[in-house]
């Protein structure tokens, strides 16, 4: 058998073996799938409004007037019960018969103040107790200047319906927002996940052959560039079964989860291209990176020093995340283009621009260009720098002897 | 055909000239020692006959040709850093190993199983390397040189680090190599190692043959015209003898160039002198290793 073929089986079948790998790569799927029945019982619980469920809050009216509309819809009930002097309304209080009151003062209408009195300690008033207050006060500010109907339109004034239409003036299928943002954001940051986790093990092999002296004995057997293609496409395959594996499930989860539970998720969507994309630039970001994190490998004194050395690959990846709210309000940013042709930052960034304002073929186009210009270029000098400092025991070569070993290659 | 043939080759780094215009031969059947003080060069030249470093002149054949894929599984070897897959078990490293000599998967367990029983280790076919002693870690790393049945061995410092008991055995293994017709080259600072096992030696230094030809015509070359002698009776004295040492119980007489010790035998006969040893002092390998590296300062 061909020893890269033989070298990319051990590295391929030596890697799905291992605990994590597999965790990792059943883990996820089996996580969304318990979120989303813990998320659905929740739900279900959510839904009875049982009597209990009614909030007494009372009020000092010093103003006059604020007698009407005590009963206020919504879930759940809240009843305004008057109260005379701030005494009355502190032992009500006390004795539980309601559970805050509030004074509406002489000059609320000037200054609009309100001042609340309860028990809990809290960060702020909860939201639902605040849209009670305003509905009640805006019903009884109103009451006789307008109808019904348009105080009550006035209390909610827009429900905003945006669609998205496409070229033909049809109403386009994919329309966009959170629920479109939801996958291609999670499935870019999982790719990174397993880009890092594939050619970091790449490092870690290389940085531990290194150190237990198995190089050598390994170069006497195969030359540098059948090692490297070997372990480079092995991990790399196992890699690949894992985003496959992700990708596929997402897809299925997706698709199951929104039938079945509804509400939010049931508008995510899954963009057309997803899946290619997803593997195209699982294979061609995890290739680059694999052959720079190979040179790392070689030119580490050993693994600690190769882990240490690469966080000047890894941390550049994560910039689409730093700057992700900038990312997802300009997606057709100059910037934004920028860091999708960028290979380091292209996965993170062509998946954030997928679920936000999606990519103009011409560009997804020069992207993958970019990458294979630089995988093809990363694979001369890896191959070069490998052979000339994998054998460099205990010590980091020096920048001038690297540079000088580009120069020569 | 000799095994191996290495002509001129020299290799330089940072401008530091580490190898220059080594050549020698080393023919099938024959037990070839590389020796050198540390830093001599012998590592560059092994990692350049294993095609593991370029030279930058020079030529080196293996087996009859340049080292390539199929050249290179016909060759074992063992290189100074050695170490194995900590968390890998024996008999897995053994046959991943040897099927990038190019062994199948079937005949490589098989051969690993015989060679374990061969070292009695087999019992350990299942441990771990990490499980192991240093000692039969490097016994599992000789077994990766052969397991592949090489015709050429290149064993680096093979012998460093083991007891005695395995020292033995790596000798016999050797010397049954050697038998078997193999070739092999042994790199190596133990000088009584070399003096027993091998036919021919290289010496180099500074990364330059200091030395290079038949152990034991290198060894007359190097003997400085003395006899110990251990004897009976008066010795008086003797033509052709210019100095006289004594060492407790017997004597080193230093000849002049022109006396052979068969001379010196005989005048002792005609004496009657009872002649319990007479010995033709030969320097040791050590002895000429530590001359010629302190002339080369």
């Amino acid at each position: 058998m061909n020893k890269t073929i033989l070298i990319l089986k051990h590295e391929f079948l030596h890697m799905v073996k291992t605990k994590s790998f597999i965790i990792m790569t059943l883990a996820l799927p089996v996580l969304v799938l318990i979120a989303m029945a813990i998320l659905s019982f929740i739900q279900g619980i959510e839904k009875p409004l049982v009597p209990s469920d009614v909030i007494s809050i009372g009020y000092i009216d010093e103003v006059g007037g604020f007698s009407g509309y005590t009963e206020q819809p919504g879930e759940p009930t809240v009843t305004l019960m008057g109260y005379n002097t701030p005494e009355e309304a502190t032992s009500a209080l006390l004795a539980g018969e309601i559970s805050q009151y509030f004074i509406i003062p002489s000059d609320y209408v000037a200054t609009g103040e309100i001042i609340r009195y309860t028990l809990e300690r809290e960060l702020e008033p909860p939201g639902k107790i605040q849209w009670a207050l305003k509905s009640f006060l805006l019903s009884n500010l109103l009451e006789g200047q307008t109808s019904p109907e348009v105080i009550e339109r006035t209390k909610a004034p827009m429900g905003l319906v945006s669609i998205r239409l496409d070229e033909t003036g049809q109403v386009a299928t994919d329309q966009g927002g959170f629920g479109a943002l939801m996958v291609p954001l999670v499935v870019g940051f999982l790719l990174i996940i397993s880009i890092f986790s594939s050619s970091g093990s790449l490092l870690q092999g290389l940085g531990e052959e290194k150190e237990n002296r198995v190089m050598e004995i390994l170069l006497s057997s195969v030359s540098a560039r059948q090692l490297i293609t070997g372990k480079v496409l092995g991990l790399g395959a196992a890699g690949l079964v894992q985003v496959v594996i992700w990708l596929l499930s997402a897809v299925f989860l997706v698709r199951w989860i929104s039938t079945t539970i509804g509400g939010f998720i049931s508008t995510i969507q899954i963009p057309d291209n997803f899946l290619v994309l997803g593997i195209v630039y699982f294979v061609l970001v995890y290739l680059f990176f694999a052959v720079l994190m190979a040179s790392i490998g070689a030119i580490g004194a050993n693994a600690r020093d190769s882990q240490q050395l690469s966080m000047l690959l890894i941390l550049p990846a994560w910039i689409p995340l730093w700057g992700l709210f900038f990312f997802l309000n300009n997606p057709d940013h100059v910037v934004s283009r920028i860091f999708t042709m960028i290979p380091v930052t292209a996965p993170l960034m062509v998946f954030v621009r997928l679920g936000t304002s999606g990519i103009p073929t011409w560009e997804l186009v020069l992207s993958i260009s970019v990458l294979i210009a630089g995988i093809i270029g990363g694979l001369v000098l890896a191959a070069k720098v490998f052979r000339t400092f994998v054998l460099m025991y205990g010590k980091r070569p020096r920048l001038g002897e690297i540079i000088r070993c580009l120069r020569e290659a | 055909m000799p095994a191996v043939e290495l002509n001129n080759i020299c290799k330089s780094y940072n401008d530091n000239l580490v190898v220059n215009n080594v050549s020698f031969t080393v023919a099938q059947g024959e037990i070839f020692g590389l020796i050198g003080p540390n830093g001599a060069g012998k590592t560059t030249t092994i990692r350049m006959m294993m095609d593991i470093t370029k030279p930058d002149s020079g030529g080196i054949s293996i087996l009859g040709e340049s080292l390539n894929e199929a050249t290179k599984n016909r060759v074992g070897y063992l290189p100074e850093e050695r170490g194995l897959y900590r968390k890998v078990r024996v008999l897995e490293t053994l046959v991943y190993l040897a099927s990038l000599k190019g062994l199948g998967v079937r005949a490589a367990r098989s051969r690993a199983e015989e060679l374990l029983k061969r070292v009695d280790m087999l019992p350990h076919k299942e441990k771990k390397v990490e499980e192991l002693s240093r000692g039969m870690g490097q016994i599992i790393q000789f077994l990766v040189t052969l397991i592949h049945d090489p015709q050429l061995l290149v064993l680096d410092e093979p012998f460093a680090g083991l007891d005695p008991v395995n020292t033995k055995l790596l000798k016999e293994m050797i010397l049954e190599l050697r038998n078997q017709g193999k070739a092999i080259i042994l790199s190596t600072h133990m000088m009584n190692e070399v003096e027993a096992l091998c036919d021919r030696i290289l010496m180099i230094n500074k990364g330059c043959t200091v030395l290079y030809g038949e152990l034991a015509e290198i060894k007359s070359r190097y003997r400085n015209n003395s006899v110990f002698l251990e004897f009976g009776g008066v010795l008086g004295d003797i033509g052709g003898v210019v100095g006289k040492k004594e060492h407790g119980d017997y004597v080193e007489l230093f000849l002049d160039k022109e006396t052979p010790p068969q001379k010196i035998l005989r005048q002792l006969a005609s004496r009657g002198v009872s002649v319990n040893r007479f010995e033709v002092s030969t320097p040791s390998l050590n002895e000429i290793f530590l001359q010629v590296v302190e002339k080369g300062r």
